[in-house]
């Protein structure tokens, strides 16, 4: 069997695996870059307060008060309530496990099928690549948010909708990253000494590239969830994502814009909340491209 | 260069064509029968027949689809459901204040990002460096429709310090320069940001690189170092971003024209949208679409103009 | 003999004095030059010789004071025109670089910036320093593009670096040093990069061009073979610090201290036959910046060390022929084999 030739054991006597970054340095770097730690800390807090927070709000999301209005923060309702008398301190808690639900999913959906097509592209080449980043070049013709816009109006408005409308917005990012580094994985030497050594197609793919495209990926996936919230809020601003009375965090600006000129804070809170959620992937990112590629270093 | 902009425009046909069956498919994607959504909720059976006939829905997709380029070619997008008006017209009257925005905010963000990556620079590891990337950071991670909303909430309405009010500028519209100011901050900043970075990056690559030495080594002075020799070799990454920055303008003016009830294109897909008044939508994003591709062609021929190593063959 | 041995003995334009550069990082200081020490006579050319990291890069951008941070000159003299260049301002500097002080790269290929056409940057120095107008520095640059031997100038002033061939490039390199008709010119490694043919060219150019202006050279190479053809003088460094500083009549004929009498060992020879076998190399390599050795930065390496070599750190010391040598070999505190015979190595 061509199978049994042992591939792993030529990288070391042909060349040195380059990209690929050894999971304990990885550590020790991201350990010493400060905005990795204060990103990664911050994330971190926000899946626990995600999955256990719900439980310890002091209302429920949905409990109206008709009495208590666009109440000004308290004691009692430390963000305030909003024009129908909700807790907008519970309802940000509860909105938290929306917000990084859209953004973990929508770039899951943006990051697999991505990696395959970029994978597929980069190492078949030929037509394949042609037509693959054409698809692309056609998906990135839609400026910014407007393909997921394009998207919603023809599925219809709701979270699910929402997460594969940013998922597609956010897969050729990862198409044109998986095939350029899969395109310089290929060029190397051990890549022909493996093939000699007669492994097929799917060996190389996943044991040879797979792992030296690894880092650009996950840098690129941090960022992208940022920028999916972003997103993803955004179109529940304008209404086309999450559907009241869910606490997503985009539809509460959108009530809350409506009575800026007495309760400013029913805007202000939530708008607040995705700029530090976003900011600590914006962060973490960072730290993360500083850490694997150590062409950004300074 | 101008056999270089032909070739560009050529290269560009697939992707319109792309651009054109997605476009195209939209109609056909929406849940339900689109005869009976633009005849309307009340049409009877002959009616939704007869639009269907006057749709061409009957025919052959392939015969729909060139009917619906040949439509795109001589600028006939269909009808409004809502206005019954052509949708080459209302998208036209629409496209001003959409294009304004964008290029304003693209000036903005290229002005503010130049300055401050180059600072950030120049001072490379010092603490305005830091702040600056702090800043550009935060920039970055805002939402800009929340952004569009503490403006006017600050700047518009405003609030008393000192007995001054600081409303100064206007919270909804297009056209004058009051109206304008908040929603291109508004638009500009993630732009100014993005372009910071890249302009502070590109300019530490660039400034280790041997010809920065050679001009020093002549005598040449440290300002004249910075923005004669290194900025110029820094703009050219920078192009790019400001191209694709350009596109998510287009595409940012959709939130910021409805945050600032801007009656541009943005807000008219929006609306659209909600309407249901689907051939509007279906144009709008169309017309979209084509700008950003023609502002890609631009920005690859100012790219090939700045950067002369590329080979014109 | 009865010629200028003595190095001393000419008046020099540039003398360097004790120069110490370092580079600082979070844990140690590299120290790249440490204690240099060499004069280069006025019309002379000095040669720098020394394996990469040995410091003599370094030291041709400590003289004109273009070593960027991490990096520091902490200590030393450098003397032009009897003036102390550690001494002036940046603004002065900037009026010496590139005027009285000239310098040429290693790479032609990344040395001349890609945005700006060669006119141009050739220019530069023109309207710099001697306040010419544009239209006047572009025909002056036409002439040096002429006299660096560049055909059709008038057309090439208007090419970008990328439409010319490395050897080009580096002429027009040596044009724009050249412009404002420098003292002093450091050639850093000038001909390194390009091919053997080129290379020739090249260094006929400058011997040319250094005869036809008067100026002075310094030349940065770890070639002995471009000593031979183009330096009067020669210093040959180690870990960032001169080991031998000769004649190169006497540095050829009778080498002294063992590194280079190694590396003359290690150059193919014409004119003795050896035969192959005989080429020998040095043993071992240059010791990583943070484990420099407690004596002599060379005697982990040299086949003669003894105890003294590896405690103390030798003198750089005049011998009776006027050179200098740091080695404790020609020393009277050597406690080695007294009879060793460093040369006769070379032709055993």
């Amino acid at each position: 069997m061509r199978e049994e030739v042992n591939t792993g054991a030529v990288i070391s006597k042909t060349a040195p695996n380059p990209t690929v970054v050894k999971l304990t340095n990885l550590w020790k770097k991201l350990i010493k870059n400060k905005s990795a730690v204060i990103g990664g800390i911050m994330i971190l807090l926000f899946i626990l307060i995600a999955f256990i927070g719900p439980h310890f709000t002091p209302f429920s999301p949905n409990a109206q008060n008709t009495v208590n209005r666009l109440a000004t923060p308290s004691a009692e309702h430390w963000f305030g309530t909003d024009h129908l008398g909700r807790d907008i301190f519970s309802r940000i808690i509860h909105g938290m496990s929306i917000t990084l639900y859209v953004g973990f999913f929508s770039v899951l959906i943006g990051t697999t099928i991505g990696v395959v097509l970029g994978i597929i592209s980069g190492y078949y080449g030929g037509k394949v690549d042609t037509i693959i980043m054409r698809l692309m070049d056609i998906l990135l013709a839609f400026p910014g948010i407007l393909l997921a816009l394009a998207i919603v109006s023809v599925l219809g408005s709701s979270t699910e909708n929402l997460i594969i409308a940013v998922g597609i917005f956010s897969i050729p990012v990862f198409a044109r990253i998986v095939r350029g580094s899969t395109l310089a994985v290929r060029k190397l030497e051990y890549i022909d000494a493996i093939k000699a050594l007669g492994a097929n197609d799917a060996r190389i793919i996943f044991l040879h590239i797979l792992p030296n495209v690894t880092s650009p990926i996950i840098v690129q996936a941090t960022l992208s969830i940022a920028t999916s919230i972003l997103t993803a809020s955004g179109l529940s601003f304008i209404g086309m994502g999450a559907q009241p009375p869910t606490p997503e965090w985009g539809a509460m600006l959108s009530d809350g814009r409506n009575y800026m000129w007495d309760a400013p804070h029913v805007a202000t809170i939530p708008g607040l909340a995705i700029v530090v959620v976003v900011l600590a992937f914006n962060l973490f990112g960072d730290g993360l491209r500083d850490a694997l590629d150590p062409k950004m270093k300074n | 260069m101008f056999t270089f902009i032909v070739r560009r425009i050529i290269q560009t046909i697939p992707v319109l064509i792309g651009v054109t069956i997605l476009t195209f498919s939209m109609m056909h994607l929406i849940p339900g029968d689109p005869a009976q959504i633009i005849a309307g909720e009340s049409a009877s059976p002959e009616q939704i027949e007869l639009m269907r006939e006057r749709l061409g829905l009957n025919d052959p997709l392939p015969v729909q689809y060139f009917d619906y380029i040949r439509g795109v070619v001589t600028g006939d997008l269909g009808n409004s459901i809502r206005s019954g008006r052509a949708v080459s017209s209302e998208v036209f009257l629409r496209l001003r204040p959409t294009i304004e925005l964008a290029v304003y905010s693209t000036i903005l963000s290229v002005f503010i990002g130049l300055i401050a990556g180059v600072f950030a620079a120049v001072r490379r590891g010092g603490l305005s460096d830091s702040l600056v990337m702090i800043v550009a950071l935060f920039g970055l991670s805002l939402p800009n429709f929340w952004l569009g909303l503490m403006l006017i909430q600050y700047l518009a309405i405003g609030i008393d310090i000192f007995g001054i009010n600081t409303g100064w500028f206007a919270a909804s519209g297009w056209g004058t320069w009051q109206q304008q100011v908040l929603p291109v901050l508004t638009l500009g900043t993630a732009g100014a940001a993005i372009i910071a970075r890249m302009t502070r990056s590109s300019m530490l690559e660039v400034i280790d690189q041997d010809y920065i030495r050679t001009a020093r080594a002549k005598g040449v002075k440290e300002r004249v170092v910075i923005y004669r020799h290194a900025l110029k070799n820094a703009l050219i990454p920078v192009v790019t971003v400001v191209g694709l920055q350009f596109g998510t303008l287009l595409g940012g003016a959709v939130l910021t024209e409805t945050v600032f009830a801007i009656n541009g294109l943005g807000r008219l897909i929006v609306d659209s949208i909600r309407a249901r008044d689907f051939p509007i939508v279906q144009g709008g994003v169309l017309i979209f679409a084509l700008l950003f591709v023609f502002v890609n062609i631009a920005v690859d021929v100012i790219y090939r103009l700045l950067n002369k190593r590329i080979d014109l063959n | 003999m009865a010629e200028t041995t003595d190095i001393l003995v000419e008046e020099p334009i540039l003398e360097v004095r004790n120069l110490q550069t370092s580079f600082f990082t979070k844990e140690f200081e590299v120290k790249a030059v440490d204690g240099v020490n060499f004069a280069v006579p006025k019309g002379k050319t000095l040669g720098i010789v020394g394996e990469s990291g040995s410091g003599k890069s370094i030291t041709s951008l400590s003289i004109l004071r273009l070593i960027k941070n991490p990096g520091k000159i902490k200590g030393g003299e450098i003397i032009f025109k009897g003036e102390n260049l550690l001494d002036k301002t940046e603004s002065q500097m900037r009026q010496i670089r590139g005027n009285e002080i000239s310098m040429i790269f290693q790479e032609p290929m990344t040395s001349l910036n890609p945005v700006y056409t060669v006119g141009q940057q050739i220019s530069e120095a023109f309207i710099i320093h001697q306040n010419m107008s544009k239209k006047e520095a572009m025909l002056r640059s036409v002439e040096m593009l002429e006299l660096v031997g560049i055909p059709s100038p008038k057309q090439r002033v208007k090419q970008y670096p990328h439409e010319l061939s490395g050897g080009m490039r580096q002429r027009v390199m040596i044009a724009m040093a050249l412009a404002c008709d420098p003292e002093l010119l450091i050639a850093d490694e000038p001909t390194t990069a390009l091919d053997v043919t080129i290379q020739a060219q090249i260094l006929e150019l400058m011997e040319d061009l250094q005869d036809r202006l008067g100026m002075s050279t310094i030349m940065i190479t770890h070639d002995l073979g471009v000593v031979a053809e183009t330096c009067d003088y020669v210093a040959v460094m180690y870990m960032g610090k001169v080991v031998e500083y000769a004649t190169v009549k006497d540095l050829f004929k009778n080498p002294k201290h063992p590194y280079t009498v190694g590396l003359l060992n290690s150059l193919p020879r014409h004119d003795i036959d050896l035969g192959e076998e005989d080429l020998t190399v040095i043993q071992g390599s240059v010791p990583a910046p943070d484990q420099i050795p407690e004596g002599c930065r060379f005697a982990p390496r040299c086949p003669f060390a003894s105890d003294i070599c590896h405690e103390r750190l030798p003198h750089l010391e005049q011998s009776e022929d006027g050179n200098q040598i740091r080695c404790w070999i020609y020393t009277d505190e050597w406690d080695g084999d007294p009879e060793v015979n460093v040369n006769g190595e070379r032709t055993s």
